[in-house]
This record gives structure tokens, C-alpha cells and sequence, in this order.
């Protein structure tokens, strides 16, 4: 085992990582964000859902710095008198929550339907194809906004509505990586001595499909982050006793044009930069990952 | 040619009859109607006429049909909100969301165009490496925000433009536009930033890869074996290549900003399709929602159709089979 | 004024990687004179394409030429700016890819490919332009030209193709032709088409060529010397026809008796040279050819053997030379 990690420390990979200031950037603000999440709850200097804690005599305080600003509330406070930076704690767990959930499901069940198809070719994967085809050449925030609009709010629903629209691509790859196996001439051999060859079949794909798949993992978190955000701006996302940064900026709005912009711009950083991060780790990594050298 | 047409046409009405159907499906799962157009006194009796005059009590497949046949008939049911044709009420907006579209495609492709292709040529230039920090944060910004901070800088904080609205419109060919007036065009300014920024973000990256990609191939080698100065191959040789691949990808984004102006529209109060989507979910004015659903479906699959169509005409290689 | 139309010296061209540096090329030399047809041959990897890159210029980074002489008609090469090179490459020196399916511009119609090499070289107008398109596409032997110069790439079979590059390759009329593994990405039966087409060409129009392959057997039917690589090195050199019925190098050898003969003993098994091409991050220390060596002694790891003439034109880097056809004891250690 150490032997190992020893190799990884001097693979290819980790030396340009540590010398790419994008992938470090990354990796800094996604660990800071992680970081926020699990330890954040314990600092933070109110728990925003305990309406009990709230007064609303703190509504619409300014950030700290600013005229009128508290130190209580460091990043302001909204029309509740929730203080901001406990409320973006708790929203960026939430955000943080459904895009890894969602990616987790879309990666399974995208790369179950792919395995399926691309062995079982034939009808059944004439029409999964047609099913991809014809999801991808509709916005996939438009399908969720609809499914969202259709079954009301709700973090459980939200997750999978982001899910039915995420897994295309997770199948299509897996999909591609498993029909260019077929082809192979093991699986001749082995079906010429009476064995199935899926599982051999499955042992080759597995490694060939494992780096696509961990870049279009990365970045399709950051996608369904931002997709989940500009739902729940809409309204159709994320229930309102959970409020994710998305919501968060969306009541911030409401009260925008008597110039309290902290509580919607701030919660929008937050994405902003949480999403950065990711595309910043998601573009290493892809670039790291492509056969450009022969 | 006839041939791939009629095929094309086929795959299309297959696609738009399977979106009806999901779409009427999940609607009918999706409350009661009924309940929204009676008062809130109605009796148990009143509720029930009202089922019947809507149909509502007939099997599920029957109102299917009830709806496919007034679909091709033209008719998308009455909102139950504005009491008018939801064809209608969707028709009426779609001149305000087009022209805030169009607007962000000029706009993404007029600054994605140049630096893309400039960052693709000099890829390691300082230059090349700003644009792409800069459009990898492009791709990361929440729109709705970028709206935001926009109303909040240029209309609350300095009054220079205007935070929502439309805003004067002139007619073209009978059609109220915004832009032709220029109270008008100060409303679309804002808007069609906010829109356009995630699109160009995506452009710039997209072009100057496919240039760079483009630039590695066998064929560009070969050209500079025959002595082919450098601005010959890349003008002549490479420029095309990469941004066939390219057109395919912008059709594709259309439709994916007609699906964001959803959230523009609604952030600026910028009456188009989007809007009324919005307000129709929020109102649960299913009609409008389905409307909006088959007419935007039917778009894009006219659109793909349109890109295909482009792509075959400027790829030597595609036959149309 | 030198008898010879390119001599080159100590080539060396190495790719710094991440996992080590990559001595592509380590040290070749070799000469060629007008109108002869020189066959370099070797292994995949051998250096052989690499080779041929770096005597126009066309090594990219991580890849870069470290060392060595190219001198063209009396003038090194690789002291030249890229300006200088760019009006040298197509006009004097010219090269033939291997695969007809990229080397072509695929969204340009072939007569514009061609037009575009004789605009650059020759001060002809774009009628004339026009005729000797289509007087050259006669030349490589394609059919109908008139229609063929509105066709695009893809519109032509492999060896069509390859014709229309070698049409290309011709057409500023150039005193040298570098044609790497110009057939191997045919068919068989259009790789003799195509090789004696080349070969007629060459000769008519009196251009030296550099014939980069694997195939031995192409080599020996086409080319007035071979130059034999091997792991960046050659290994030997000299006239063809010698070179091919007396080897010196036990690597040449080896080539040459696993070339599958119609006549002769049926019942012999096809021999091979045991082994495999080391990695080239790891070359050996002394001959790199060693430990696939029958004859190798302990010399032979210990030190690299340079290149010396053993005979007149013939050169081999060797230290046991083998002595004209002699079969090797075993293929032992």
C-alpha cells in the first residue's frame, strides 16, 4: 500500500497538478468549501432554521463593515433577521449536498443504462440512443424547471429531477466505451468456449471509462450546483425550510431595490466561487486526462 | 436529398408526439384544475359541472385525445388565468424574447469570435491565458446574479439604465420591437448582457480548443511541409475547420438560451415567453405551461432540424444518407 | 561544391517528457547524392519518421534538434531562421506523408491543395496554374482530371489519394523527396502501384528521394542504398544490392531472413529476431541492439560501437561485424 501512494507522488499527474495554479486554486477553494460545510455548523454564530434564536429587531443589518453594521452578524442580516453568513453556511451544505447526490445517482444509473445497451445492443439500444438524442437536444434546465413546476418542491424531488436529466451523458460514454469492446476479439474467443463475456468485457471497460467519467463527474457537480441555484431562484427548487444559496440570493432580491444588496450578492459569491473551484479541478482534469501525447 | 428530408420530417413528428404526451402525462398528474377556476364557495355539485365542462371526468387516453386534437388543430387550451387562447398570450410575448435572444447571440459572438480565435492562435500569450481564467469564471457565474448585480450597479446605484421592463417598441413588419426605439434599446441592454455572458463564456473556450485541436492535425503539418506560411495556414487551412464543429454546438446553444431567458426575463421583468412561463408556474396556469412546453419543443426541434441542415451544407464530407 | 546533394551529420533530436528524455535520433549520418534513391529502414519507433521531420524543420516541442549538421547543396539546414526553411520546404526539399487521409485539407477541393503549392513556388499565372494541375494529375496517373481538381479529399480511394499527395509533392519540381512509410497505409496491391509510380516520377523528373519504411522488401527493389536504423541510430550503410545479399550488421541480417520467401524450403520456420525494441526512456548501455544480438559479446554491452567503413561504400556500427552470409552458431547469449 505505501508503495503505491509513494508511486502516486511520482506519477505524472500529481507532479503537474502541484505545479498547475488552476488545479491548486481548485482544490484550495473545493477543500474550503468542504471544509465549510462540516466544521462550518459548529462556529457559525447562529443556527438560521432555529426561528427561536431569531429577533427580528437585527433585520436588514448591513455587513460589519458598513455604517449601521453589527459584529454579530459579520455579512449582514436578511428581512429575518437571519444572519447572513450562518444562513450561507447551511445553503452552501445544501448546494453542496444535491450536486454530489445527483452526480452520485446520474453516474450509476447512467453507466447501468450504457453497460446495458451497449451489450445488449439491438432494440434496446436503439432506444436508449433515441431516448439520449432526443433528451439532449432539449435544455436540460428547461426539463428539470418543467418536472419541478409539474411535482412541486422538495429536496427529494429535485434531486431526482436533476438526475433524470443528468444521466445522459454518464450512458452515452459508458455506452461508447462497451460497444468498442464488442468489437474486440476476446469476446469472440470467449464466446466460442461457452463463457459470457461481460464480465471480462466489464473488467476492460471499467479502467478505459473510469477518467471520462471522473471529468464529467466534476463537471457536471458544478453544472447541477448552478442548475439547482437558478431553480430555486425560480421557486421551483429547493422547499423554503431549506434554503440553498439559490433561494438565499432570491429573497435578497426582494429587497434589492431599497439598496440592500448584501443579502443577495454575497449568498451568489458563494456559488460563484464554490462552481469555480470545481470547473477549476474539472478542467485539470481534463486536460490532464486527454490522449494528447502519442 | 427528398429522401433525407422526409426521413428528417418523420424523426421530428415522432419527437414532438412523444414530448406531448410526457408533457400531458406529468400535467395530468399535477393537481386539480378544476379547483383553480371555481370560487373558493363552489359546492361539491359546481365543482362537478365545472369537471365535465372541462372534460376532466372523461378516461385518461380520451382527454389525450381530446388534447392532440386540438393541439393540431391550433388550439392550446385557455389560460385560466388571463382567460385568453395560451397560443395566443404565448404568441403576443415571443416578438420580446426573440429579439432579447438575438441580441445575446450578436453580442456573445461578436466578442466570443474574435478572442476565441485569437486565443486559439497565440495559446500561451498572456492574452490567451486571461481569457480563459476569465471565461472558466464565465461558465461558473450564476446568471440570475450577474443580473442582479448588473440592475444593482447601473440601474439602483448610478440610474443609468433601466432595472426592468421593456420599454418603448416600434413596430417591423407589424411586430412591436424594443430595440428599434431607444428607450427600447436601453431596456434590452441589460438583459441581453446577463444572457449573453454564459454563452460567450462557453464560445471562447469552445473555439479556441477546436483551434487549437485543429492546429495539431496531420493535414496542417503537411501544408507546412509544402511551405505554407503561418498566417496561410492558420487563415486558410485551420480557421475553417475548427469552427465547423463550432456551428454545430451555437445551434445547440439557442435553444439553451431561449431556456435561460426564462430566468433573464423574470430577474428584469422582461414580458416575454420566459416570464409567462414563470407566472404560470407560480399561478399553476396549466394551459399557458403546456403551451409554452409544445411550442418551445416544436422550436427546438426546429432548430437542430436548421443546424443539421447548415452542418450538411458546409462539411463536404456529409452525404445526406 | 560538394558531390553529394545532402549530407547529414550527428543528427541528434530528442523529446524532453515528463518521464525522462526520448534521444529520438541519436547520432545519424548519412549522404545522398542527386537523383539517388535512399531507403532508411527500420523498426517502428525506430527513429526513422522522426528522421525525416527533422531534416525540414518540422520538430515541435517537447521535441527539439540538439545536435548535428544538415547541409542541402552546401548550406546547413538547421542553421536556418524558419523563414529561410519555409521557402526551402516544398520548393527544394518536399515530403510524402503516410496517411493520405490526413495529409489532405479536407474541406478544400484537391485542385485548390495542388494550385496552392504551385502559387507559393512557381510565378505561374492561374490559368497556367490551372493546366499544370491537371498535366500533373496525369503524371501520377489519375483519370478524368478535369473533373477530379473540384473533388474533394475524402471523393478518393487511399491510393487516388496518395497519388494526389505525391502530385503535390512533385509539383514545384524539388531536387529532394522525403517519403515517409508513403505505402504502408495502402493496400498491398496499391503499394507496388504506387511505389513504381514513384519510382518513374523520381527518376523522370530527377529528384533524389529518401524512402522511409519498415519493409525491407520495398527497400530492396526500389532504392540505389539503405541506411539501416535502430533505436536512433543507423546501424549500417551502404549500396542496396550488396547490402541485401551481404549483410554486415547482425540487425540487417535478421531483417532480412524474416522476410517470408515463396521459393526455397517450405518446411524452415520463419526466423525472428528474439527480443523486443527496448523502451526508449531505457536504452542499454553500450549497443543497444545487444541483447537481441547472436554475435553480441561482453564488449558489446559495455560499449556503443560507431559507425566504420568495413568495405568500400559499406559502413556498419558494429563490433563483430558479421562476415558475408555466415549463419550465426545459435541465437544464444
Amino acid at each position: 500500500m505505501s508503495a503505491k501512494k509513494e508511486g502516486f507522488f511520482k506519477s505524472e499527474f500529481f507532479h503537474n497538478f502541484v505545479r498547475s495554479p488552476g488545479a491548486m486554486a481548485g482544490l484550495l477553494i473545493v477543500t474550503f468549501f468542504v471544509v465549510l460545510v462540516t466544521a462550518g455548523p459548529l462556529f457559525t454564530p447562529q443556527n438560521p432554521y432555529d426561528i427561536g434564536s431569531l429577533d427580528l429587531m437585527d433585520a436588514f443589518k448591513p455587513p460589519v463593515w458598513m455604517e449601521g453594521g453589527d459584529p454579530a452578524f459579520v455579512l449582514g442580516t436578511d428581512d429575518q433577521g437571519r444572519d447572513l453568513l450562518s444562513a450561507m453556511v447551511y445553503g452552501s451544505r445544501i448546494s453542496l449536498f444535491i450536486g454530489l447526490s445527483v452526480v452520485v445517482l446520474s453516474c450509476v444509473l447512467g453507466t447501468f443504462l450504457g453497460l446495458t445497451a451497449g451489450y445488449f445492443g439491438g432494440r434496446l439500444d436503439s432506444l436508449l440512443m433515441r431516448i439520449v438524442d432526443i433528451q439532449l437536444s432539449f435544455p436540460a434546465m428547461l426539463v428539470a424547471l418543467f418536472i419541478m413546476a409539474a411535482f412541486g418542491r422538495g429536496l427529494g424531488k429535485l434531486v431526482t429531477a436533476l438526475t433524470i436529466v443528468g444521466w445522459v451523458l454518464y450512458a452515452r460514454t459508458v455506452r461508447g466505451s462497451v460497444l468498442v469492446e464488442k468489437k474486440k476479439e476476446y469476446v469472440d474467443a470467449a464466446r466460442l468456449i461457452g463463457l459470457s463475456p461481460f464480465p471480462i468485457i466489464l473488467r476492460h471497460v471499467l479502467p478505459n471509462i473510469l477518467t471520462p467519467l471522473i471529468v464529467i463527474a466534476t463537471i457536471h457537480v458544478g453544472t447541477v450546483i448552478l442548475t439547482e441555484a437558478t431553480l430555486s431562484y425560480l421557486g421551483v427548487g429547493v422547499p423554503v425550510t431549506r434554503p440553498s444559496l439559490g433561494l438565499l440570493v432570491k429573497n435578497g432580491y426582494d429587497v434589492l431595490f431599497s439598496g440592500l444588496w448584501w443579502s443577495s450578492v454575497f449568498p451568489g459569491m458563494f456559488i460563484m466561487l464554490l462552481v469555480f473551484g470545481i470547473n477549476l479541478l474539472g478542467d485539470f482534469l481534463r486536460d490532464e486526462f486527454n490522449p494528447r501525447l502519442k | 436529398m427528398l429522401k433525407y428530408l422526409l426521413k428528417r420530417l418523420v424523426q421530428m413528428i415522432v419527437v414532438l408526439f412523444t414530448v406531448s404526451v410526457i408533457v400531458f402525462l406529468v400535467m395530468s398528474f399535477t393537481g386539480d384544475p378544476v379547483l383553480m377556476i371555481v370560487p373558493p364557495t363552489a359546492t361539491d355539485a359546481q365543482i362537478a359541472e365545472a369537471r365535465t365542462a372541462l372534460g376532466l371526468d372523461r378516461p385518461l387516453w380520451v382527454q389525450y385525445g381530446v388534447f392532440l386534437q386540438n393541439l393540431l388543430r391550433g388550439d392550446l387550451g385557455v389560460s385560466y388565468i388571463f382567460k385568453r387562447p395560451a397560443l395566443t398570450l404565448i404568441v403576443e410575448r415571443m416578438p420580446a424574447t426573440l429579439e432579447l435572444v438575438f441580441f445575446s447571440v450578436l453580442l456573445s459572438l461578436a466578442v466570443a469570435l474574435p478572442c476565441g480565435v485569437y486565443a486559439g492562435a497565440r495559446p500561451n500569450s498572456p492574452f490567451s491565458r486571461a481569457v480563459m481564467g476569465g471565461s472558466l469564471l464565465g461558465i461558473s457565474l450564476p446568471s440570475f446574479w450577474v443580473g442582479i448585480l448588473l440592475i444593482f450597479y447601473f440601474a439602483v446605484e448610478k440610474g443609468l439604465l433601466p432595472s426592468s421592463g421593456r420599454g418603448a417598441t416600434a413596430p417591423l413588419f407589424g411586430i412591436p420591437f424594443a430595440f428599434l426605439t431607444w428607450d427600447g434599446f436601453r431596456h434590452i441592454v441589460l438583459p441581453a448582457v446577463t444572457l449573453a455572458l454564459g454563452t460567450l463564456a462557453m464560445l471562447i473556450r469552445l473555439i479556441r480548443a477546436q483551434i487549437m485541436e485543429v492546429m495539431r492535425q496531420d493535414f496542417i503539418r503537411f501544408a507546412r511541409a509544402k511551405g505554407v506560411s503561418w498566417r496561410s495556414l492558420f487563415f486558410s487551412h485551420a480557421l475553417k475547420n475548427a469552427l465547423v464543429p463550432v456551428v454545430t454546438v451555437f445551434g445547440m446553444q439557442i435553444g439553451s438560451l431561449i431556456a435561460f431567458a426564462t430566468v433573464t426575463e423574470t430577474i428584469f421583468a422582461w414580458p416575454g415567453m420566459g416570464k409567462l412561463l414563470v407566472d404560470s408556474i407560480n399561478t399553476a396556469d396549466r394551459p399557458v405551461i403546456v403551451a409554452y412546453l409544445m411550442i418551445v419543443a416544436a422550436i427546438f426541434v426546429l432548430i437542430n432540424f436548421l443546424v443539421d441542415i447548415v452542418y450538411t451544407l458546409i462539411d463536404p464530407r456529409i452525404d445526406l444518407r | 561544391m560538394s558531390e553529394y546533394l545532402l549530407e547529414v551529420r550527428n543528427l541528434q533530436t530528442r523529446f524532453e517528457l515528463f518521464r525522462g528524455t526520448v534521444k529520438a535520433v541519436d547520432g545519424v549520418d548519412f549522404t545522398l547524392r542527386e537523383g539517388e534513391i535512399l531507403g532508411i529502414v527500420g523498426e517502428s519507433g525506430g527513429g526513422k519518421s522522426v528522421t525525416g521531420f527533422s531534416l525540414l524543420g518540422l520538430i515541435d516541442p517537447p521535441g527539439r534538434v540538439a545536435a548535428g549538421e544538415v547541409i542541402f547543396r552546401g548550406e546547413n539546414l538547421l542553421e536556418k531562421s524558419e523563414e529561410e526553411m519555409r521557402r526551402i520546404r516544398g520548393k527544394e526539399i518536399s515530403m510524402i506523408f503516410q496517411d493520405p487521409m490526413t495529409s489532405l485539407n479536407p474541406l478544400q477541393t484537391i485542385g485548390r491543395q495542388i494550385d496552392e503549392m504551385l502559387a507559393l513556388h512557381t510565378p505561374l499565372s492561374q490559368a497556367d496554374r490551372r493546366k499544370r494541375s491537371l498535366e500533373l494529375l496525369r503524371e501520377v496517373g489519375i483519370p478524368n482530371p478535369e473533373d477530379r481538381l473540384e473533388n474533394y479529399p475524402h471523393q478518393f480511394s487511399g491510393g487516388m489519394r496518395q497519388r494526389v499527395v505525391i502530385a503535390i509533392a512533385l509539383a514545384a519540381n524539388p531536387k529532394l523527396i522525403i517519403a515517409d512509410e508513403p505505402t504502408t497505409a495502402l493496400d498491398v496491391t496499391v503499394q507496388a502501384q504506387i511505389l513504381a509510380l514513384m519510382e518513374n516520377l523520381v527518376k523522370r523528373f530527377g529528384s533524389a528521394l529518401i524512402l522511409i519504411t519498415h519493409d525491407l522488401a520495398v527497400v530492396s527493389e526500389m532504392t540505389h542504398r539503405v541506411a539501416v536504423m535502430y533505436c536512433g541510430r543507423v546501424v549500417e550503410e551502404g549500396p542496396t544490392r550488396e547490402l541485401v545479399h551481404n549483410p554486415f550488421h547482425p540487425y540487417t541480417k535478421g531483417l532480412l531472413e524474416s522476410i517470408p520467401r515463396l521459393s526455397g524450403e517450405r518446411s524452415r520456420r520463419l526466423p525472428q529476431i528474439p527480443g523486443m525494441v527496448p523502451n526508449l526512456f531505457d536504452l542499454p548501455p553500450g549497443c543497444s541492439f545487444a541483447p537481441r544480438c547472436g554475435y553480441a559479446t561482453e564488449l558489446c554491452r559495455k560499449e556503443a560501437p560507431r559507425m566504420r567503413t568495413v568495405a568500400p561504400g559499406r559502413m556498419v556500427s558494429c563490433h563483430n561485424p558479421v562476415q558475408g552470409g555466415e549463419e550465426a552458431e545459435g541465437h544464444g547469449r
